[in-house]
């Protein structure tokens, strides 16, 4: 069976798609609902976690997990990935469907986008068809009585049979209500009436026939209509989850294939063949879906969207489209570079100041020597590099593109950039993943599951890395700084300058991709583009004071975190090295001195290429070991100042040749070890792990190389 | 009848027919587009592919390819 709990990441739930239940007085809640309807600002404000979230469907690859109480009652909220119906196409939407209809669930709380009803209420239907034990939750209620959409509430809750809840999950409007109703549902204190969908005389006769078997046969509490339906739909994969749920294959049992196919037969008399009954049924839904709406909703203003429509008009437009994207994360670069300047300074000035007390401290507490040096010169000291020069532009970057992820413009740059994804035979939603890892490249990798054909998805995953990271800016926006722009100007034509020069690298990397993209498709993963569709959700202002906490807080803190635990070992490791003899030269020299040739060949030298191999588990710690490993050898230098680091580094060889192999390197190697294990992860595959290994670093190998003979021609 | 590929921005038109099969279909299903829905034509990406559809309260981007898969009237 393709599907396992394993393979899609649903550790928390057993072999039965059940929830793990620590007493049984915890009643389990099911988040369900569109790609994007507010999902996990609903989870997150009712369990208080901090599920990731941003306007653009596909975030929740996986399941969440969190709990919350009312009344004194436990209650274990499962936040799953979102699906426009329950008739899955990728993996992502299977784990939902499975998780749906054969979950544990006590309520299924469908969230719906108050702005887009109509659509959302085709999977509430559908789910409502499953089960009776749902509360609809129609957020983003506040948008759209901005739009001056109006919503009969009450008269929407008598026909689905079922609780709804208008919320805001944003600003905390509603859930009061919400997690009420849901504790009413859950402990039957609210018998629910539930809505049956009406197909067309002939299905509803025929469907009936096989329902009536399936009565007998099935001892579990599940809903005999649906399965039927689903029988006849021949959908695969649902088959597979339903066998594993009740223990036995229907198909095997006679009388249900015979059945089966006198119905089959009889559909076929009345043109319902085959492919035409999912139609069918389809069709039905929608209609009661178009009915429901019409009679629930009244649209005041019928130009609502206007506003949307003038801004992807200009966006999107053919002259302004691109440009403005660039200019756009040129813009995000920008302010990180400028931002970051004072910080570091004084961060790093701090921290060294620090670091003289520190070593007057532990002479006054008689350390011996060898062991201030350790602590001091070893660990410390690359620990305040990797704060100094890390911690100023991901405190800058990170929230900067949590907002442009929030606001909805990520969708706009798929839709922009999907030409040309497309002539590289790869998906349109590889741009979005490509986003997602200039954050970071692991979770670019795990977003990978937002691309439903496996050929695509592995193209995306295998490419992943070429997008400089978070940890990757700063090494780049330093040596940016050092070697060039710095050197010709100095002050705001400066930081532009730099600006340029990251965002063209960026765009290096893009072409990269693409090209890789395509060179794959024609070789290792053949194939010829799946369908595709996108779409663009309305903006939404930004929650400026929120995001700022949150994605310090939780992703730049956490990443910092993360680097600081890999820095603290290897500056031990690096200033070991460099002190210990054998022979009468350090380990550190021998090391250096064997990758020298090779990294000489490709415009780099030995202590660089260990840099990049030590900095393995995180590339934030390349720099600094760089600088440790050349002041070990002798110089001090006030490390405050990057004219001084510039010193360092051309008094160790470097030239700009250095620096702009250097740069492509950063760009073009091996994916940190995080990144591998997700790959492996992820692919479930050693093989494909050592190609996502493999290529970036021989692409960066050979373009370094080609640079440096470029220049030793020229310079000869 | 038409393809839908070929609808001049601007337009409004009705669905009436679907020729893909199986998976893409499936996904034509989700969105909501079966016979008799209402598609207007939004605006052409930068390069020309995709275009933007407004479905069901939605704003849709759909290939060429695929949308030539789905047959319409225009009605305004």
């Amino acid at each position: 069976m393709g599907l396992t709990n394993k393979s899609t990441g649903l550790s928390l739930i057993n072999d039965n798609f059940e929830v793990i239940k620590f007493s049984n007085n915890e009643k389990i809640i099911t988040l369900a609902g569109n790609p994007n309807v507010g999902k996990s600002t609903v989870f997150n404000e009712l369990t208080g976690l901090n599920q990731h979230t941003g306007n653009w469907p596909g975030k929740t690859v996986e399941n969440a997990k969190g709990f919350y109480k009312y009344n004194d009652n436990n209650f274990i909220l499962v936040d799953i990935p979102g699906t426009y119906s329950l008739i899955s196409s990728s993996l992502e939407e299977e784990v939902a469907r499975d998780f749906i209809c054969f979950g544990n669930s006590d309520t299924i709380i469908i969230v719906t986008d108050a702005t887009c009803l109509e659509r959302n209420l085709n999977l509430v239907l559908q789910v409502l068809e499953v089960t009776k034990k749902v509360v609809v939750c129609v957020n983003l209620v506040d948008e759209a009585k901005k739009r001056k959409i109006k919503i009969d509430f009450d008269k929407l809750s008598n026909i689905l049979g079922v609780p709804v809840i208008a919320t805001s999950a944003r600003s905390r409007k509603g859930l009061d209500k919400l997690v009420k109703s849901v504790n009413d549902v859950s402990f039957g204190v609210v018998k629910n009436k539930g809505y049956e969908i009406k197909y067309s005389d002939i299905i509803e006769s025929e469907v009936k026939k096989l329902t009536n078997i399936l009565d007998s046969l099935i001892k579990k509490d599940i809903n005999t209509k649906f399965i039927s339906i689903k029988l006849l739909d021949m959908d695969d994969t649902f088959h597979d989850s339903l066998n594993q749920f009740l223990g036995f294959d229907l198909m095997e049992n006679e009388e249900v294939k015979n059945v089966i196919n006198d119905i089959k037969n009889n559909l076929e008399q009345y043109d319902i063949k085959n492919y035409l009954f999912r139609d069918e049924i389809v069709s039905s839904i929608i209609q009661e879906c178009e009915k429901i709406y019409s009679e629930c909703v009244v649209l005041e203003n019928k130009k609502y969207n206007e506003k949307d429509r003038k801004i992807d008009k200009i966006l999107t437009s053919k002259i302004t489209g691109i440009p403005i994207m660039i200019i756009l994360f040129a813009f995000l670069f920008w302010l990180t570079i400028t931002g970051a300047n004072y910080p570091s300074e004084i961060l790093s000035k701090f921290l060294f100041w620090i670091q003289d007390k520190l070593i007057l401290g532990l002479n006054f507490l008689h350390f011996p020597d060898w062991l201030t040096n350790v602590l001091v010169m070893g660990i410390y000291r690359t620990l305040a590099w990797v704060i100094s020069v890390m911690l100023p532009p991901m405190a800058i970057f990170f929230p900067l593109f949590t907002l442009m992820e929030d606001s909805g413009f990520l969708p706009r740059i798929a839709f922009n950039l999907d030409k040309f994804f497309k002539k590289a035979k790869a998906h349109g939603k590889q741009s979005l993943t490509m986003i997602m890892g200039i954050g970071c490249n692991a979770c670019g990798v795990v977003g990978c599951r937002i691309i439903d054909s496996p050929r695509e998805r592995l193209i995306a995953t295998l490419t992943n890395s070429f997008m400089p990271c978070n940890g990757r800016y700063p090494t780049l926006i330093a040596i940016i700084t050092m070697f060039f722009s710095g050197v010709v100007v100095s002050g705001i034509t400066s930081s532009i300058l730099s600006t340029i020069l990251l965002t063209l690298i960026i765009l290096l990397a893009v072409i990269m991709t693409l090209f890789i993209s395509k060179l794959l498709s024609k070789t290792l993963l053949k194939g010829i583009p799946s369908s595709f569709s996108l779409e663009l959700p309305p903006y939404r202002k930004p929650q400026i004071g929120k995001v700022l906490i949150r994605s310090i807080l939780d992703r730049t803190l956490f990443v910092l975190g993360r680097a600081i635990v890999i820095a603290a070992p290897a500056g031990l490791i690096i200033w070991c090295m460099a002190n210990i003899n054998i022979y009468g030269s350090s380990i550190l020299s021998y090391c250096t001195n064997f990758l020298d040739p090779f990294g000489e060949l490709i415009g780099l030298d030995g202590t660089i290429i260990m840099a990049f191999i030590l900095g393995f588990p995180a590339n934030e710690i390349v720099i600094p070991i760089i600088i440790m490993s050349y002041m070990a050898t002798g110089n001090i230098v006030d490390l405050s100042d990057l004219n001084m680091l510039r010193d360092l580094l051309v008094n160790n060889g470097w030239t700009i040749t250095t620096a702009i192999c250097m740069m492509l390197f950063c760009v073009f190697h091996f994916p940190c070890g995080t990144t591998c294990l997700t790959i492996k992860k992820e692919t479930g595959s050693l093989k494909w792990t050592v190609l996502a290994f493999l290529l970036p670093t021989l692409i960066g190998i050979i373009l370094c190389f080609l640079v440096s003979s470029i220049s030793k021609l020229l310079f000869m | 009848m038409e393809n839908l590929n070929k609808v001049p921005i601007g337009k409004k038109c009705i669905v009436k027919d679907l020729t893909s099969s199986k998976k893409e279909r499936r996904r034509m299903l989700d969105l909501g587009i079966v016979k008799n829905t209402n598609i207007e034509v939004l605006y052409k990406s930068p390069v020309g592919d995709p275009i933007a559809y407004f479905i069901r309260g939605a704003v849709i981007a759909l290939r060429s390819e695929d949308a030539s898969k789905i047959l319409v009237d225009i009605i305004d």
